[in-house]
């Protein structure tokens, strides 16, 4: 194996967990926002939990893409590394 | 273990070809989940009574669900939409339940899922021109001309992110999935397949729905 290959493998290895951690955080803080906000409204109208949940769900999930996006990213670059390794 | 997740990595087999035409390990899963949903429709529709016994009960509990949900999400209006919505979402269901049975589920296929969503795109556009007709093509260019870019590129993303979502959701549960049952094989992949395979399937296919709702009830009528 090439150095050249092998440097390509550990930069697209570092690459994924660097998207990881991107995509990782502001989902994860977007939807805690969302569920904190969801229970204070809860809290306020119990009678409309239901619809309460169902927007909050709908909101997490269109925050949650960016994550995703980020999660597909890695995965293509570790696709990368198995084709090199 | 580390191959089966190569295995999910590297996409679906290849299972067979029909005059060159590849036919991948999805469209066979999607056939298995068709001839499932084809065979419970068969079996719940045979003898319906105006007094239900269980079993129409189950049936019916589950249509006036699907049918109060597109009600208060599309309004009473867009009532039309119930048996399509229904079956989008029971097909997507039954799609992402697959990883439970060990077969890989044919919504981990990038080419599945945004297929559904062109559909949806192609549901958004002829429904929105056949309610407001030239007002809703120009309707693209507002405030400005200059924006006309923007609202294209918005209009295209729809359908993008929807498959996205659903391809990046089922993916990662599987390769998730992979890498736990090879590292542990006792008892700890049945609780993670719960909430990996069980929960995020169930509320992906809700998401799609609700949003494929959402997106046609939002360019369809006017905002009053």
């Amino acid at each position: 194996m090439v150095w050249n290959e092998l440097a390509v493998a550990a930069f697209a290895v570092i690459g994924a967990a660097i998207a990881m951690i991107g995509g990782g955080l502001g989902p994860a803080i977007g939807q805690g926002y969302a569920a904190g906000k969801g229970v204070e409204a809860v809290g306020r109208q119990p009678e409309a939990q239901s619809k309460i949940m169902t927007t909050m769900l709908l909101g997490q999930a269109v925050a949650e893409t960016t994550g995703i996006y980020s999660l597909v990213v890695a995965l293509l670059l570790l696709g990368i590394v198995n084709r090199i390794l | 273990m580390i191959s089966n997740v190569e295995a999910i990595l590297e996409g679906p087999r290849t299972e067979f070809t029909i005059f060159g035409l590849p036919i991948t390990e999805s469209v066979v899963n999607t056939w298995l989940v068709m001839a499932v949903l084809i065979i419970l429709a068969l079996i719940f529709r045979r003898n319906l009574q105006v007094y239900p016994d269980k079993r129409q009960n189950v049936v019916e509990a589950i249509v006036e669900a699907v049918s109060g949900l597109v009600n208060t999400t599309m309004g009473q209006k867009n009532k039309g939409f119930m048996p399509y919505i229904g079956t989008l979402f029971f097909l997507l269901l039954f799609s992402n339940l697959l990883g439970i049975f060990g077969l890989r589920p044919p919504t981990a296929d990038f080419s599945v899922t945004i297929a559904y969503g062109i559909v949806t795109f192609f549901c958004i556009h002829y429904f929105a021109i056949k309610a407001k007709g030239w007002s809703y093509i120009k309707g693209m260019g507002e405030p400005f001309i200059f924006l006309l870019p923007m609202n294209l590129i918005g209009e295209v993303a729809k359908p993008f992110s929807l498959g996205m979502r659903l391809y990046g959701n089922l993916l990662g549960g599987s390769v998730i999935m992979a890498m736990i049952s090879g590292a542990v094989a006792l008892f700890v992949p049945a609780v993670a397949s719960i909430y990996f395979d069980l929960f995020s399937g169930i509320l992906q296919s809700f998401i799609f729905v609700m949003l494929t709702m959402v997106f046609i009830t939002l360019a369809k009528d006017d905002d009053e």
